[in-house]
């Protein structure tokens, strides 16, 4: 990579399962104004751009980015709208440091799902309107569906997949962040009801309301401002198709093809080596098996034995979701990959309080924009450059 | 900074209403852009999708919906929007992600299906508004520009017939377009007078039509730039700019932030006199008005003085700054993002001599684009040269 670039700032509100107190240009300004003090900058004269993500039918207003620019102290300056999640807007910020252009960029993604009644009607507004919607089926039975085809191809159980989310709420016990954390054991999970066999409730990541910013700056004003810079070492994103009828059910492409470039801009050869612990989408708990897997962290067919073994608890050697994931934290929409690296930055920090790893000073975190994409974005941050 | 140029365009005609689906079209232009540099998909290293807002066709994550058209399948895939100033800052993306090193090709792709938002599309713009304090009063975008006509009208004391003469200049200029929707060789100022009035003083054929339509572009770094042709149309100055969402706290007479985003443009490109420097414009125009107020934002005019200019030839075809020879959004149509990215691939053409029966005199070497959007609110400008 080029001109490198560094998180020297980050801020965040929440995450609550509702917050009717509070409006989405509130969460907003509560992770933005944290972030600006974090940082050290003031936003009307030290920032040269803004990127914000967001989807117009989570947010219930067309062309969404009219909205964003007050209440980030951005108004008259360089912003715009990524529709994607917030590890796409990381890059976004990134390339646009990287480039040249800009010194100082800030980055917000956020979540007000408990605004939207009727989520998953949304979310099959995202299936194709010709082949797919006249099926007026939930949107989970994909979910459903690919863990049956995952669990088949591998040879992964269901009481596996329990396990994961018994992990990552437990993690979240430790995360004053988190909205859903909980004491329950796999069988808990699998008793739960069932949601879109073999998928349960409980390992169903719930939605949850909240904001989070990151500010990002170039080597020389890094260094000037922070003592703490947290580099970003790789990127990758990729989608695979997203036609329902063409895509592997069993294999998440996506995730392989992002980490293969995020490990490519990151010079890392062997990641289960050069990276101490991970932050990866768990929208559903078989997820985090199945992106594990993809993204090279373990053999395929491997990740669940490595789960129910501690390999990737709090104490194990690899430590994934510490921050209790989307099934601890709760599912952000757009700003789900955002959460899970603002886990890694402050792992990496030190700031993690009872959850702190110790030793860790490369990290990765992965998002999957949710059924029906295959779109997944990885970054590779580090605290050494 | 890496350089980087435009090396292929294309475009799929601007109709009232496509057959196609929004994947079909966004399939045709980019094939057609491929094409145009003979290059394929495996030459594309990422892609970048323009389309908004997603509530014209009823397509949630519309940017997911598009890819496999757009040719993003096991690709880098990003969509960016500033509402209507999306179609040129698509391209302003594009030129991020090969500038920041990490790719050497772009594919932009820039779609809009109006047509499939029953029974008009300014249905969708009801969902544009701040849901608490003006939805429920049910303003549409006609009612909102026909403000900001007024106000730029009545502070410089234009006529409304001084601004027709921007509707008949573009849409005789798209008559020579073969992918205009409303070109025509023979309307009169008279005719936009005599048209019917929608919300004074905007009239019929004082706006865009509602169409369907997509436009790509091939994006490369220099090096490979070189490779694929003799003559690249070089990325020199980007720039774009948000003003606030309390848009009735404005004065709407002048738009601040288009000059905010060009001079952001111009001192990347080295530019410091634009009216010398600058020699074809093709300023965002879905209103006639919105070109005058545009002109003079990128400071191309003083202010108010961009009618008088209109009235005397000099924004004409074979004038002193040509101005929309494409036939502009009143011309060739108004697919949203796609209408933008139009104006970057005419730039295209017309630097590198390969716009026909369009093509301007003298040799053009430095063009400037620009679109507009939101809420009255963004300004997105793109300078390209030789």
């Amino acid at each position: 990579m080029n001109r490198q670039v560094a998180i020297i700032g980050v801020g965040w509100s929440g995450y609550h399962s509702i917050s009717p107190d509070l409006s989405y240009k509130e969460l907003m300004f509560e992770a933005a104004t944290k972030a600006y003090a974090d940082a050290g900058i003031d936003p009307r004269n030290d920032v040269d751009g803004f990127v914000t993500t967001a989807e117009d039918m989570h947010e219930g207003t067309s062309i969404f980015d009219e909205y964003v620019p007050d209440q980030l102290g951005a108004v008259q300056r360089p912003v715009h709208t990524i529709a994607g999640d917030g590890l796409h807007g990381l890059a976004a910020a990134y390339m646009q440091i990287a480039s040249g252009l800009m010194d100082i960029v800030v980055l917000e993604a956020h979540s007000k799902a408990s605004n939207i009644l009727t989520l998953s009607y949304i979310t099959a507004f995202a299936m194709d309107p010709i082949l797919n919607r006249p099926l007026q089926a939930h949107p989970y039975f994909i979910a459903g569906m690919e863990m049956n085809r995952f669990m088949a191809e591998t040879g992964t159980t269901v009481e596996e997949c329990a396990y994961v989310s018994a992990k990552n709420k437990r993690n979240a016990m430790l995360n004053p962040l988190a909205a859903f954390p909980a004491h329950i054991g796999p069988d808990e999970v699998l008793l739960s009801e069932p949601v879109a066999e073999p998928l349960t409730r409980l390992q169903i990541a719930p939605h949850a309301d909240g904001a989070i910013v990151f500010v990002l700056a170039d080597d020389q004003t890094a260094q000037d401002l922070s003592d703490t810079p947290i580099w970003i070492r790789g990127l990758g994103w990729c989608n695979d198709t997203p036609s329902l009828e063409s895509r592997p059910w069993g294999y998440p492409a996506y995730a392989e093809l992002a980490a293969e470039m995020a490990y490519r801009t990151a010079g890392i050869r062997s990641p289960r080596m050069e990276i101490d612990f991970a932050e990866i989408d768990d929208t559903f708990a078989f997820k985090e098996l199945q992106h594990l897997e993809a993204l090279g962290l373990c053999d395929r067919g491997q990740a669940g034995v490595w789960t129910t073994t501690g390999g990737t608890e709090l104490t194990g050697e690899f430590p994934v979701n510490p921050s209790g994931g989307c099934l601890g934290c709760g599912q952000l929409l757009d700003a789900s990959g955002l959460a899970r690296a603002l886990e890694v930055v402050l792992q990496l920090r030190g700031q993690s309080g009872k959850r702190q790893l110790g030793n860790v000073t490369t990290g990765l975190a992965f998002a999957w924009r949710g059924v029906p994409t295959t779109a997944g974005a990885a970054a590779i941050l580090a605290s050494e450059r | 900074m890496r350089r980087v140029a435009i090396v292929g365009a294309g475009m799929t005609r601007f109709v009232r209403r496509a057959q196609e689906t929004g994947k079909e079209l966004a399939w045709e232009a980019s094939s057609k852009a491929l094409e145009s540099c003979d290059q394929t998909l495996s030459d594309i290293d990422c892609v970048v999708v323009g389309t908004a807002p997603e509530a014209f066709d009823g397509v949630h994550m519309k940017g997911e919906y598009l890819s496999d058209g757009s040719g993003a399948w096991r690709k880098p895939l990003m969509r960016g929007y500033v509402g209507g100033g999306t179609g040129v800052f698509a391209p302003l993306q594009g030129w991020y992600h090969i500038a920041s090193g990490l790719f050497d090709t772009c594919l932009v792709v820039c779609e809009e299906k109006m047509s499939s938002c029953q029974p008009h599309p300014q249905g969708a713009f009801l969902t544009i508004f701040d849901n608490m304090t003006e939805r429920q009063l049910q303003p549409n975008l006609l009612w909102i520009f026909a403000l900001e006509m007024n106000a730029y009208m009545s502070r410089y004391g234009l006529s409304k017939r001084d601004i027709a003469l921007v509707s008949v200049k573009n849409k005789r200029n798209a008559a020579l377009h073969p992918a205009a929707l409303l070109g025509d060789a023979n309307i009169t100022v008279d005719d936009v007078l005599a048209s019917e009035t929608l919300a004074w003083p905007v009239q019929r054929l004082d706006v865009s039509p509602v169409t369907d339509g997509a436009v790509a572009l091939v994006l490369a770094a220099e090096p490979v730039a070189r490779r694929i042709t003799d003559s690249p149309v070089w990325i020199e100055g980007v720039g774009w700019n948000l003003d606030t969402a309390y848009w009735t706290n404005r004065d709407l007479s002048y738009p601040t932030y288009v000059e905010e985003a060009a001079r952001m443009a111009y001192k990347m490109a080295g530019i410091t006199e634009p009216r010398k420097q600058i020699h074809i414009a093709e300023p965002y125009d879905p209103f006639d008005y919105k070109e005058l107020h545009h002109l003079e934002g990128l400071m191309l005019f003083d202010k108010g003085q961009a009618p008088e200019a209109t009235a005397l030839g000099i924004t004409q075809r074979d004038g002193d700054l040509p101005v929309c020879p494409s036939g502009g959004l009143l011309g060739v149509g108004n697919p949203i993002a796609a209408a933008g990215l139009m104006k970057v691939a005419e730039l295209f053409w017309q630097l590198r001599g390969e716009a026909g029966a369009r093509q301007i005199p003298g040799n053009p070497r430095r063009g400037v684009a620009q679109a507009w959007g939101d809420l009255m609110q963004v300004g997105t400008v793109i300078v390209v040269g030789l």
